[in-house]
């Protein structure tokens, strides 16, 4: 992966001068970049307004749902109790929030020792690293399936139908991309640091949480919201290992719900969804800047 | 501990002290966050290893050899890295790389395993569990042989059966072969108590009915020797197995018919007419996985489809989601546009939501029957935009464009406003017009830092599994496939439906097709960053 970083910069286009367009020339030149955004932003708007419209009129199926914002009504938002709901985001939140955590602890100690310990095979260690993503978690879920089948005779709450079990699958991604990520972070705070810390008489330990992890905060929630995020999204290694409606997370539970096109609670489908997606969408929004950058260095958002 | 790691070689900053540092723990204070850093690490290692001691005796109880081997050296590994002065890049490396190792390494390695053997449904265990189950599947109730009041009992849920054998009260369940009892009263050749166990009365039996029938309580390890069943939850008769299994020759004969079953290279016990036993047991079977989609003649035409579906659906996904999002991104760099970053806040929303919602969302809107667009857009009209084997394909790609672009539009804006404006300038004043500037100057340049991301997009969308479950299942359906695989399935989604989906689970062929797919990919994006790379070098 590369670790070409793009990022947006304010001083745009300085070369284009905003003076001399006026009257037709505005009208030829800029307005229909302005039709252009009108339809852009209703094509990417309306499936979502369609999804908040379908979630407010109650009781519906499918079949009910084509006329937008005709009733307004928290029923189906009562009801997501009685599918489940509420246990499913319980669930999800657990899942995401301590892979969140893992992923952070791990893989920021790695960063450390690669970046602050010159080791026998540190290069070579790094290489393997990228090698490792080469074969992404989704290619081995069979595998995945099968190594937590028989997990489950020696450790039952690391097995198949956990939450532990899914947890521990999605922490075997913490040292990847992310490390990569913080490593190059750690490499832009200064040595001289733990040197003059070391002087004084600290332990590697003492530097690493009393120093390093506390110049390198934000990094450190950048990789923990973009796993949480990547965890809340995954659904296929989700599917693949809890097998119990109380055990699911909201992408197995809201998809379980939403599989019959004909019967489905489609009003109840479309309340959950909201629900799942509002605070990702926010903690998106709020961390735009960070997450382009992380995307372009080669993680991908589920 | 050794204080020497950090600094060592052309590493150290000019003007740094040398080495060797004092050591520490020569000083008072120090003492004290040591013994608060070790009695952490103490309860943290200790904790670790209390865990790992269980898990090890509970592994080898159950006889699983390998967790067993591997938590041992864990356990070794982590108390040496974390109690010895030496190691201490290690300290921080451990945690991460054992998980690295099981999840992600082994689960690699066993793909490429799995892949060479036909581990799946019917084979899934051994061959001693094999010939086991065989031997308990083919019973039936011995011609002529005794009768024994049967009482049914229970323990800790578990269903069992109490019977009097020559003279002596014994109990026994699924798992356990029928034992001797202590203490167990016996009252007209029935038994009728049983310490430790609930005696079912009737109503009980009629509740489980259906558990009592099928239960099967061996008579003694051997599963030759057969098991008491019941039909009526108050006797119990022997029932054989009309299997025999010659552990000399290695054959199965059936004692009625005198068909003989001899084992075959895949793994099962088949007769000379063809006839085999199930289950069968676990082998390697070369690369046969690997060739089955081809040779397989209901296979081969649909695997083909869907192989070159996989190529078509990542390739235009990238190239569509790739060109909507420079267009834009071209278009809305104008700083005669206002409002723009509120403008780009709402072109990123269908890439901030959850790609699984969406696709979800999509699947109502594109319904024939009832969605929004066969509704409401097209006034009643009656398209299959996901049933239809071309339109589900243009619908998937469609779907997908709208989950992708915003991503190549933030990726684009990014390129275009890092693009140093004195090129720019220095081509205008050349006499470039707007489309000379862009065509020769501002692509070129965006393709250096954009071209990995579009292998890496690539590399996604091709195992892009969650869209195409989420959207049409795969769907509309090939007719007349051994698995259930449909017009949009691409490669992962078509490893998903063999392995779970399909009836017959077969790990094996699933396994080999993983194996083909990270094979493709890994050759696609290797090709494709280095063109990128020398995309970098003009």
């Amino acid at each position: 992966m590369s670790l070409t970083e793009v990022r947006p910069e304010k001083a745009a286009s300085t070369h284009l001068r905003r003076s001399g367009t006026t009257g037709g020339r505005w009208w030829r030149e800029v307005s229909w970049r302005y039709l252009v955004a009108l339809v852009m932003i209703v094509i990417c708007v309306f499936p979502l307004l369609y999804a908040i419209s379908a979630s407010l009129k109650p009781g519906s199926t499918l079949t009910g749902t084509t006329h937008l914002f005709q009733e307004f009504s928290f029923d189906n938002y009562a009801n997501l109790d009685e599918r489940g709901f509420w246990q499913w985001l319980q669930n999800s939140l657990i899942v995401c929030t301590v892979t969140a955590i893992g992923t952070v602890l791990m893989g920021a100690a790695a960063a450390y020792a690669f970046s602050r310990f010159r080791f026998k095979g540190r290069e070579k260690s790094l290489t393997g690293l990228l090698l490792a993503q080469m074969f992404p978690q989704t290619l081995a879920f069979v595998a995945i399936f099968l190594l937590l089948l028989s997990i489950s005779d020696v450790f039952p709450s690391l097995g198949l139908d956990h939450l532990l079990g899914l947890i521990c699958v999605y922490l075997g991604g913490a040292l990847g991309v992310n490390t990569f990520l913080m490593y190059g972070f750690f490499n832009s705070v200064p040595r001289e640091l733990d040197e003059a810390a070391k002087i004084d008489g600290a332990t590697h330990a003492q530097i690493y949480w009393g120093i390093i992890l506390r110049l390198v905060t934000p990094i450190l929630a950048v990789v923990g919201l973009l796993s949480f995020i990547s965890a809340f999204s995954d659904f296929l290694i989700a599917k693949v290992v809890l097998q119990h409606q109380e055990n699911w997370t909201v992408a197995v539970g809201l998809y379980t719900l939403a599989a019959d096109e004909r019967t489905a609670p489609w009003g109840v489908f479309a309340a959950g969804a909201v629900v799942a997606a509002v605070p990702i969408v926010a903690l998106f929004m709020a961390l735009q800047k960070y997450i382009v950058g992380g995307l372009t260095a080669g993680s991908v958002k589920g | 501990m050794s204080q020497q790691t950090v600094t060592r070689g052309e590493q150290a900053p000019p003007g740094s002290p040398p080495e060797p540092r004092p050591r520490r723990g020569d000083g008072v204070p120090h003492a004290n966050n040591f013994s608060r850093g070790f009695l952490v690490k103490l309860v943290l290692v200790g904790v670790i290893d209390a865990i790992g001691v269980f898990g090890l005796l509970t592994a080898i109880s159950q006889q699983s050899w390998g967790i067993a081997g591997f938590l041992a050296l864990a356990l070794v590994v982590t108390n040496y890295v974390y109690f010895s002065k030496r190691a201490l890049p290690a300290k921080y490396l451990l945690p991460g790389l054992v998980f690295l190792l099981v999840y992600v390494i082994y689960t690699a390695c066993y793909t490429g395993y799995v892949a060479f053997t036909n581990y799946g449904d019917g084979h899934n265990s051994t061959k001693d569990d094999a010939i086991e189950q065989i031997l308990a599947q083919n019973e039936q109730r011995v011609e002529g042989s005794e009768a024994y009041p049967l009482t049914v009992v229970q323990q800790d849920g578990e269903l069992g059966f109490a019977i009097v054998r020559d003279g002596e009260a014994v109990v026994g369940t699924a798992e356990q072969p029928l034992e001797p009892v202590e203490g167990a009263t016996v009252d007209g050749g029935k038994v009728t108590a049983v310490p430790g166990w609930d005696v079912l009365g009737f109503a009980d039996v009629a509740q489980q009915q259906a558990e009592v029938v099928a239960l099967r309580v061996p008579v003694s390890d051997e599963a030759a020797d057969g098991s008491i069943r019941t039909q009526d939850a108050s006797t119990g008769y022997v029932y054989e197995s009309i299997l025999e299994y010659d552990p000399v020759a290695d054959t199965m004969t059936n004692t009625q018919t005198g068909v003989v079953y001899t084992p075959n290279d895949h793994g099962s016990f088949v007769a000379e007419d063809g006839t085999a036993l199930t289950p069968g047991w676990k082998v390697t079977v070369g690369f046969e996985n690997f060739t089955k989609a081809f040779d397989d003649p209901r296979l081969r035409g649909p695997f083909v489809e869907i192989f070159v579906w996989t190529f078509v659906f990542a390739f235009f996904s990238v190239l569509l989601s790739f060109a909507l999002g420079l267009f834009l991104a071209v278009v809305f760099n104008d700083p005669r546009v206002r409002a723009r970053r509120l403008l780009r806040a709402l072109l990123i929303l269908p890439y901030a939501v959850p790609a699984f919602l969406s696709a979800i969302v999509w699947k109502g809107l594109l319904n024939s029957s009832f969605g929004w667009i066969n509704q409401v857009l097209l006034g009643g009209a009656d398209i299959g935009w996901l049933t239809d084997p071309t339109l589900a394909k243009l619908s998937v790609l469609g779907v997908n464009l709208w989950l992708g672009f915003p991503y190549m539009f933030i990726v684009c804006t990014g390129a275009l406003q890092s693009i140093p404006t004195d090129v720019l300038e220095s081509a205008r004043m050349d006499g470039a017009g707007a489309w000379r500037t862009h065509r020769s100057i501002i692509l070129p340049l965006l393709m250096v830092s954009v071209a990995p991301l579009l292998v890496a997009s690539f590399a996604f969308n091709f195992n892009n599994f969650q869209l195409i479950y989420m959207l049409t299942g795969g769907g509309p359906n090939f007719v007349g496939t051994p698995i259930i695989i449909g017009h949009t399935d691409i490669l992962i989604s078509m490893v998903y439906s063999v392995a779970f989906e399909s009836g017959l689970k077969q790990y094996g062929f699933a396994s080999a097709l993983s194996i083909l797919i990270f094979l493709i990919v890994g050759v696609i994006s290797w090709l494709g960053f280095r063109r990128a790379r020398r995309l970098e070098e003009l």
